[in-house]
């Protein structure tokens, strides 16, 4: 791989020099699990390899799963009490790959505001970066598939407010509606095809995640000091990096570890607390839910897409100048995709000059704003659209808006940021003095 | 920075997410059951008497259409012997599927059947519903007294059937009983259960609060009937994952240690 210069694997014996000059396997492995990875990497950097094992854990678990299930109307639900009762281990499998969904986003929630503190996605990482929100917006479409596999009230109600979301689109909204769910409301065709899609995804998945991480194995990982590994020499690169072996394996897999111990107490002793209730009955096309609330995950974004009511000016106005085109339902839609696409354009809003949030005093406050901002819009989401929840959404949504379209691109010109160290090395040594200097001869 | 805090407030914001209802606080006792918490376990006794009351006055109604009969002597449950199964199976009246049934012809259960649907159709099935509408969460309630409290399913369950003032109205025809559990307050369930109505052969106590909380262990035993096994892997899965992690922590340790100065 192309990036920072390293040694490179020489085949030996016979065999794999026969083996090499016709298929580079054992090369490919061995630049990939060598690659120099800066060595000042903090525990946020942990989060990469829990995702790959949830990806894993996931496709292992569902394949078995999808060995017992039964993608009918009639028979779904009964399918997956089958499994939880007569499959052996089934309740397992099932508990695990229904929690696995939720270690799966919490991981890529902490990767993404990982990224967006100290600046993952500057140039070069610009395709990193995309590549990562293609990858969060196939596990959305994966995990809200499988939800509605479970053919409970929530799968229900919630396919069909999430299909709805296309019947929303002004003049052709209702024909794709249809060509989505394959008739006119969610039922067996929907189903099926919700199944076909759920063991597709996640294959997608691995092909965008490959193309990940071979993109950041090309331009070397970030780090929290956000300078680049010095690449001039070998030597130089020795200063600033260790091999991924055994340096990163070992401490990923201690991270990955202490992580497995809370999920797993989830797993096992509160395996339905992040369930709905409702989604233990079956799905009933007569009976609407008293709140239909999707999957904590998807609630910033739900948020976002009730903010935006027909009583707000911004969308009054864009029903004005639309001529009654674009009505609240489809702004709110609007908005809600747009929240997401508006994250894939960071690298080009974000207009600072230093790439971790670390060194730029005014950013941080922005950022941890934007944290903040998240919490409190997954809470609004959770929450029935009455009292004060609506202007909150609408606040939290403008800044949400406002982080990105507003403050990223003006901190970057106001902002006069501090004096990042000038090299990996020296952020290390930082923190680890050398032990024939004092700590302050570092600076 | 410190993801922590980020993490116990996404658990404390939107993992909870159930919604509060409007109509009504329902009043939620919170029973003890001997099955809370990582150690808990079912009463076999216990779930052998609320399999009594579910059979005696619960299935005139509702059903447990998910449950099979096979499961009543499975380590876990109620632990009635196969002996046992086989005759209280054999009350039980199921569709006849044989080859020369015509439709609507019923036969006598055997232990591989499960047990019928419920013969009234206004009453739901039973078998989930310890972990559906009841609510693990409580109905519609915040997600955090399941979390610090072990209030369930069962506890919903437990102070419905113990919730009844005695108080009753017509609504449009219908008559609703007055009940503290159930959110709104007013319910078109009869109360079930009266001091006394189930006699057990062991004398246990038969007041209404007590067999309240028999019904209710039974019920999530029936929806959940893995629960024993599924605690007792918990616990060794996280004391595996405790001893790996030492030995990553070390591990990790030594690994570093000349990078970091250390030796």
């Amino acid at each position: 791989m192309a990036g920072i210069p390293h040694d490179h694997y020489e085949p030996k014996t016979g065999f794999e020099k026969w083996l090499h000059e016709r298929l580079p396997i054992v090369s490919l492995a061995y630049d990939t699990l060598m690659i120099p990875t800066p060595k000042n990497l903090n525990w946020m950097w942990i989060w990469g390899v829990v995702l790959v094992f949830c990806l894993v854990l996931q496709i292992a678990t569902g394949v078995v799963l999808a060995m017992h299930y039964t993608p009918n109307v009639g028979m779904a639900f009964d399918s997956i009490e089958h499994i939880m009762r007569d499959v052996n281990g089934g309740w397992a499998l099932r508990y695990l790959h229904a929690n696995g969904a939720s270690l799966f986003f919490i991981a890529v929630y902490m990767h993404i505001f990982r990224g967006l503190y100290y600046g993952s996605y500057k140039a070069p990482r610009e395709i990193v970066w995309i590549l990562g929100m293609l990858i969060y917006l196939a596990m959305m479409a994966t995990g809200f598939l499988g939800y509605a596999l479970v053919w409970g009230q929530m799968s229900f109600w919630g396919a069909t407010v999430i299909s709805g979301f296309f019947g929303a689109i002004p003049g052709i909204g209702d024909t794709i509606q249809t060509w989505i769910l394959g008739g006119p409301a969610v039922d067996n065709a929907t189903l099926n095809r919700f199944f076909s899609l759920h063991y597709l995804l996640p294959f997608v998945l691995v092909a965008l995640v490959a193309l990940h991480i071979w993109a950041f194995h090309t331009t070397g990982n970030g780090n929290p000091a956000g300078v680049d590994v010095r690449t001039a020499s070998k030597d130089e690169v020795k200063k600033d990096t260790v091999p991924f072996w055994p340096y990163f394996v070992v401490k990923d897999l201690f991270a990955l570890s202490v992580v497995l111990i809370l999920f797993f107490i989830v797993v096992y002793f509160m395996p339905n607390y992040l369930n709905h209730p409702d989604n233990y009955i079956e799905a009933n096309p007569l009976v609407t839910p008293t709140h239909i609330v999707p999957e904590w995950y998807y609630l910033t974004f739900f948020a976002i897409l009730r903010a935006f009511t027909a009583d707000v000016w911004v969308v009054q106005l864009a029903n004005f100048v639309t001529a009654g085109i674009v009505d609240a339902k489809f702004f709110g839609v609007v908005a809600m995709f747009g929240s997401i696409v508006v994250m894939v354009f960071v690298p080009w809003l974000d207009t600072s000059s230093v790439r971790s949030g670390r060194y730029r005093p005014f950013f941080r406050w922005w950022f941890w704003l934007f944290v903040f901002d998240f919490i409190v819009l997954t809470w609004a989401g959770s929450q029935p659209a009455e009292g004060l929840v609506p202007a909150i959404s609408l606040v939290g949504a403008t800044y949400w808006f406002g982080y990105f379209l507003v403050i990223l691109p003006l901190l970057g010109v106001l902002e006069k940021p501090n004096t990042p160290p000038a090299t990996i090395e020296e952020d290390f040594d930082a923190h680890y003095p050398p032990k024939d200097a004092p700590a302050s001869a570092a600076e | 920075m410190n993801m922590k805090t980020i993490l116990a407030a996404l658990i404390v914001f939107g993992l909870g997410s159930g919604a509060a209802n409007a109509a009504g606080e329902a009043h939620i006792e919170n029973f003890k059951f001997s099955f809370e918490g990582p150690f808990g376990r079912y009463d076999t006794h216990q779930l052998q008497r609320g399999l009594q009351i579910y059979t005696e006055v619960c299935s005139a109604c509702h059903g447990l259409r998910q449950v099979s009969f096979r499961t009543l002597s499975d380590h876990g449950g109620p632990q009635l012997d196969p002996e046992q199964v086989k005759a209280f199976a054999a009350q039980f009246e199921v569709p006849d599927d044989g080859d020369e049934a015509e439709p609507g012809d019923t036969r006598e259960a055997i232990v591989s059947d499960k047990f019928p649907v419920s013969p009234n159709e206004d009453a739901p099935d039973l078998s989930n519903m310890a972990k559906a509408r009841a609510g693990f969460h409580g109905p519609y309630g915040s997600g955090l007294n399941q979390l610090f409290k072990g209030m369930g399913g069962a506890e919903n369950i437990a102070s419905l059937m113990a919730g009844y003032t005695g108080e009753e109205k017509e609504e449009a025809g219908v008559t609703l009983y007055e009940n503290t559990a159930f959110p709104g307050g007013w319910i078109s369930m009869p109360p079930p259960l009266e001091d006394g109505l189930v006699e057990f052969r062991d004398g246990h106590a038969n007041d209404v609060h007590h067999m309240s909380a028999d019904v209710a262990a039974f019920l999530m035993w029936t929806a959940e009937p893995k629960m024993m096994a599924r605690k007792k892997t918990g616990v060794l899965a996280i004391a595996f994952m405790i001893l790996f992690s030492t030995l990553l922590y070390f591990s990790n340790k030594k690994i570093w240690a000349r990078e970091k100065r250390k030796i």
